[in-house]
């Protein structure tokens, strides 16, 4: 029982930067952007929140470092697509490349530095419970963070009237132009929000998972993040299950190692992508694609006619 | 006053020729301000990052060799890119034609024959062009978006080659590194001068950066290719067919990556590593952009962006500048390139907030 | 009911609008009273969508005055529009397919409603004036009737004082077209003026009290529907005075070389209109004009000619005695078939390509410009010469991009383009729509003179002026569905504008909405 939940509280760990940046990027895709520079901002709120951490001693600061970091990147991808109408593939590719040699440039300085792992919630009484206590009660505070930002992203997108705006435009830029939404500028909120998402998703991963600094610690998660918008076919409930499992499959391989079963690491971490790539083909005829939640704009630069 | 972006009618021929350059000066400029910010006095930096590499024999061929993938798999994507068919996987069937041709120099063993060398190239050509065929499948067949698909099957070809690496194909005499055998004489790129890691791969992409440029030029293949991008209705009048460009875009674009990866594992690897690459399939999309998708164009690309890598590395040696710069300095200037080329389509106006009229 | 007494909601007088090349709006005077319902009637091309778009604040007049409610207003936004009370329905919905209809309605509003309450609202409105709809059902399950509600529903939740309908009924059954009269009839009840604007004649005489005629941008009748028939109002719409410039009679009629028979084929696009039973021969030398408004088949039955879209059978198309109905586009071009599209750019040319390049784009094979898959770029380079040198493109040169060229000039070049390849059968649609009056009677010149020289020659067109005057025989397409052909000589030109509103004999079957209702 307690291997189990030693397990289950590794999965939670692998899963928290996944969630973190999943949710920015559907809030984002939502509203029509593709952004493929999550990865880019991922590492750099990564470098921003260790070496904040670091120098100030805060982690708070790191924290709200990490998410910063994230944003600026996002605010750059932001101008080149949606005011410099630039291709929004090139973009993301640009600032994924950037982002990963920008944050090695900036935490050489870092590398092989200790820091105090972000302390777990101290609830007296409740994390001292047997097993449920560490594995309920005792994360820190991002793991929270991320998990409610589940039940936020839903409450956005389909109680709020902005989320509703935002929906209309990923779905019909057009059409909402013509009934007098601002494309652009909500474009531009959502990038601000998905970068730091990222931005928090990195900083988890240097602040907590594993509390040091590497060059591209991320590792490709900032695409698996992608790739999980997809697999959860933009529904944010879709998504908890999502980040899950695939924070699941990545420490999989370690244990199952442990258990002394023989399929290769290697073909068992291929498994989300390859089932990244069955979800999307199978959603993507045309049909099912309008009863699914896949933006209609997505990726499509908007040119306001008038 | 305020600025407005107003589209010009055609694209401006100065502007094509004159953004790259933009970019490259921009981007030299911001990076000497960041080298200074490092401390380092910029005209010694980017002496060490652009003329240094260049002061040797050796500089000279390691740039033709750093060169010769980037602009392999850059070509190959440019007719993607030219077709608005997004592949970017080519870093995963750079792999698999490292893979494919390493499984053919594997097999022949030490087998001396001539036949080896050539087979081996067929491979490469082949397991890159399969691997790029599974999105045109996937595209032709059910709509699934291609950069989702190629860029996943990055990170499965990425896997599989850790598997071989570490399993199947581990060098039993290699005191468990993950790696296989070292390739046979007969498995390996002949060398066109001694001193240098420059082989026959080098002048092979040259013959096919000029072969591409004769195909979209004066081909009408080429033409069809860039009807089909610019306007598919177009392209259905004229009785192109949409599907079979995509099929012949991304296949070629397959081929040419894997056999990038080729190259890569037979000429200066000499075999194969779980990592075959500093992600040239990636930086092969800067190299494409920065070359306006036009074959020539790439090649000038490739070997500037070839320079940053060798920039990189000597920055790295002389001045203890870690390797990620040449990062920076790619992402940057493919930043700038994007940000500029809105000049291409449209012109800067100063002009008071109007209420304009849309068309009727 | 219209009260005379009261002052008139809107007044417009003199309205003008100018556009490069075109005079859309001349000159108009329109006048409506409250609880009016008022039809704006007129083809296409005559002026009505530009005149409502200045009505709502899309467009601006370059003069004349509008008066609402008995005050002048500037309307310079849509926004301002709804703000005075105007709401528009337009052709072209703007709905978001995977939404729900209250959110759908709710994204259309000022202000922001919560859903529950807006719900309520829909359903109330939607009682009133017998609109039903499901709030929670989602737009892409609905049909074009129930679409439409969507849209009115969401007009009607900010109680307009005027209405306006852009042909509303081009896409509904019958059925969903006297629904929507009811509404309409008890929203004039209660006061809202409403202009509908139509082409269709008997339903303006069932549901409206006063009509204005535009024809060429001008009014030229405004009167009581009711009190004319269906006859007049056709001569009205398409003008019994234009200018007779038949062609020389007595052609020998020759071979087939374009048979179509028994085609039937639904519509690619997402809301286009099947064609069923499509019938017709055009015979050496001989022009066949296919009258009709837009959205009745036409796009359907020209992807069917040109071999964009796959016939069912075969024999369905025959050109030159063969077989052509599943062959693509490329190999009915070698049987001798030539195409121009209805849209230029995108559709006929590449914009940002060159003319050469262009004409590389259909011409490579009649004019032998290909050797073993390589361009011979001289002999392209020649073939665009001839092009703008016979038909006077005006252009940059050749190597100009095609969107540099005017509408006129681009028009010449394509034609041109397909008549320089000597086809045996040539395909064209909307031949001289967008263009000004010189080069349209350039291209109409090249096709009698191309018919003269044994082409056979299909123009499928909404300009029945130009139809009249270039034609042999003629017929409508009205539903998907084609009239018989007529001689045009002796052919009776209100017939001819009652077949395109839909009226006559033979049109009996289901339209497109109607068997989408039938399969659900």
């Amino acid at each position: 029982m307690e291997i189990l939940a030693a397990i289950l509280i590794t999965v939670i760990g692998a899963a928290t930067p996944l969630l973190f940046a999943a949710v920015g990027e559907l809030v984002v895709e939502k509203s029509g952007v593709l952004n493929l520079g999550v990865e880019g901002m991922m590492v750099l709120g990564a470098v921003g929140a260790f070496a904040t951490s670091l120098t100030t001693g805060s982690a708070t600061l790191g924290i709200l470092a990490g998410a910063a970091a994230g944003a600026v990147m996002a605010l750059v991808f932001a101008v080149l697509t949606l005011t410099l109408l630039a291709n929004q593939v090139a973009s993301g590719l640009a600032l994924t490349i950037f982002g990963i040699g920008a944050s090695a440039l900036i935490g050489r300085g870092f590398v092989g530095m200790p820091l105090e792992r972000l302390p777990g919630l101290d609830l007296p009484g409740l994390s001292d419970l047997a097993v449920v206590g560490p594995l309920l009660f005792g994360h820190d505070v991002l793991v929270y963070l991320s998990i409610a930002s589940i039940p936020a992203a839903i409450w956005f997108l389909n109680r709020s009237r902005a989320g509703l705006v935002l929906r209309s435009i990923g779905e019909n830029h057009q059409a909402a132009h013509a009934l007098g939404h601002p494309v652009i500028l909500v474009r531009y909120l959502a990038l601000l929000f998905g970068g730091a998402m990222a931005g928090l998703g990195g900083a988890y991963l240097s602040l907590a998972y594993t509390p040091m600094w590497a060059e591209n610690m991320t590792a490709g998660r900032g695409w698996i993040a992608l790739a999980l918008v997809v697999f959860a076919t933009w529904r944010p409930g879709r998504l908890l299950l999502g980040a899950y499992l695939f924070g699941g499959i990545t420490v999989a391989q370690l244990h199952i190692q442990g258990f002394g079963i023989a399929i290769p690491a290697q073909i068992l971490s291929m498994l989300p992508y390859l089932a990244t790539i069955a979800v999307l083909v199978a959603i993507s005829t045309d049909g099912a694609r309008a009863r699914l939640n896949a933006p209609a704009s997505l990726g499509r630069i908007f040119h306001p006619e008038a | 006053m305020r600025p407005r972006l107003e589209a010009r009618v055609g694209t401006s021929r100065t502007m094509v020729y004159a953004t790259p350059v933009m970019a490259v000066i921009l981007t030299m400029a911001c990076g000497s301000v960041l080298f200074a910010a490092l401390g380092h006095q910029p005209p010694a930096v980017l002496y060490a990052f652009f003329i240094q590499p260049l002061s040797s024999t050796y500089g000279l061929a390691e740039l033709a060799v750093k060169a010769t993938p980037l602009v392999l798999c850059a070509i190959g994507l440019s007719f993607g890119f030219r077709a608005n068919v997004w592949n970017i996987g080519a870093e995963g069937q750079l792999t698999l034609g490292a893979i494919a041709g390493s499984g053919v120099a594997l097999w022949a063993g030490g087998d001396a024959g001539p036949w080896v060398l050539p087979a081996m190239i067929f491979a490469g050509l082949l397991g890159g062009a399969a691997w790029a065929a599974i999105p045109a499948f996937f595209k032709t067949r059910f709509n699934a978006n291609e950069i989702l698909t190629s860029l996943m099957l990055t990170y499965v070809a990425i896997l599989l080659l850790s598997y071989l690496v570490h399993g199947p194909w581990k060098d039993p005499d290699g005191y468990s590194f993950p790696q296989s055998r070292m390739f046979a004489d007969s498995a390996l790129l002949p060398l066109l001068t001694t001193g240098t890691r420059l082989h026959l791969g080098a002048p092979i992409t040259l013959f096919l950066a000029l072969a591409a440029w004769w195909m979209m030029a004066r081909m009408f293949i080429g033409f069809q290719i860039k009807v089909v991008g610019l306007t598919t209705a177009a392209a259905g009048l004229a009785g192109f067919s949409v599907k079979r460009l995509i099929w012949i875009t991304l296949l070629t674009g397959g081929g040419l990556s894997g056999l990038a990866g080729l190259f890569e594992v037979a000429g200066p690897i000499g075999q194969l590593q779980p990592t075959i690459s500093p992600g040239y399939g990636f930086t092969a999309i800067i190299v494409a952009f920065l070359g306006r998708l036009h074959p020539m164009g790439i090649l000038v690309a490739g070997l500037f962006i070839a320079l940053s890598y060798l920039g990189g590395e000597t920055v790295q040696i002389e001045l203890g500048l870690p390797l990620a710069v040449s990062g920076v300095f790619q992402g940057m200037l493919l930043f700038f390139l994007l940000a500029a080329d809105v000049l291409v389509r449209y012109r800067l106006r100063w002009s008071r907030a109007m209420t304009t009229q849309a068309a009727g | 009911m219209a009260e005379a007494a009261a002052p008139e909601r809107l007044k417009l007088r003199g309205i003008t609008k100018q556009f490069p090349g075109c005079l859309a709006n001349d000159q108009v005077d329109l006048t409506l009273r409250p609880g009016e319902i008022h039809a704006l009637l007129g083809e296409n091309g005559a002026g009505k969508s530009t005149l409502v778009k200045i009505i709502y604040g899309v467009l601006r007049a370059n003069s004349g005055e509008i008066l609402w409610n008995g005050q002048a207003v500037t309307i310079t936004s849509p926004s301002q529009a709804r703000r005075l009370g105007i709401a528009m329905v337009f052709q072209h919905f703007s709905l978001f397919d995977s939404m729900t209809v209250a959110e759908n309605v709710a994204l259309g509003l000022d202000h922001g409603a919560g859903l529950s309450a807006l719900t309520a609202q829909i359903g109330e409105v939607g009682r009133r004036y017998g609109l039903a709809l499901a709030p929670e059902q989602v737009v892409h399950d609905l049909s074009v009737g129930e679409r439409q509600r969507v849209e009115i529903v969401r007009c009607l939740m900010q109680k307009p004082r005027l209405l306006i309908m852009d042909e509303p009924t081009s896409v509904l059954t019958p059925g969903e077209a006297e629904a929507l009269f009811s509404t309409l009839r008890q929203l004039a009840n209660e006061g809202c003026a409403i202009l509908y604007i139509s082409h269709k004649l008997q339903e303006i005489r069932t549901l409206c009290d006063r009509a204005t005629v535009m024809r060429a941008g001008r009014v030229v009748a405004s009167c009581d529907p009711r009190q004319e028939s269906a006859y007049d109002l056709a001569r009205l719409m398409t003008g019994a005075d234009f200018d007779q410039a038949r062609k020389p009679p007595g052609r020998p009629r020759g071979k087939a070389r374009l048979q179509v028979s028994g085609l039937s084929l639904a519509a690619a696009a997402l809301l286009g209109t099947p064609i069923t039973n499509i019938n017709f021969v055009v015979a050496t030398g001989e022009i066949l004009g296919i009258a009709g408004v837009a959205g009745n088949g036409q796009n359907t039955l020209l992807a069917a000619l040109s071999g964009e879209q796959p016939c069912p059978g075969a024999g369905n198309i025959r050109i030159e005695g063969q077989d052509a109905g599943n062959l693509g586009p490329r190999r009915r071009r070698r049987l001798g078939l030539a195409f121009v599209p209805e849209e230029r750019l995108g559709h006929g040319a590449v914009p940002e390509m060159s003319l050469a390049a262009n004409a590389l784009l259909t011409g490579y094979d009649r004019q032998d410009l290909l050797s073993r898959g390589n361009i011979i770029f001289a002999r392209t380079r020649d073939y665009t010469q001839r092009i703008v040198q016979s038909f006077q493109v005006v252009s940059g040169g050749i190597g100009s991009p095609a969107n540099s060229l005017s509408g006129g000039n681009l028009q010449k070049f394509i034609i041109g383009r397909e008549l320089l390849q000597e086809p045996k059968v040539l395909v064209v649609a909307h031949p001289t729509w967008g263009v000004d009056a010189g080069a349209a009677a350039a291209i109409h010149t090249a096709l009698l003179d191309l018919a003269s020289q044994g082409t056979a020659i299909l123009v499928v067109s909404q300009d029945l002026d130009e139809l009249l005057q270039i034609s042999d025989r003629i017929a409508v397409l009205s539903r998907g569905q084609l009239s018989e052909c007529m001689v045009t000589a002796d052919a009776d030109v209100a017939r001819i504008g009652l077949l395109m509103g839909g009226q006559g004999d033979g049109h009996g079957t289901q339209t497109k909405g109607e068997q989408r209702a039938a399969q659900t």
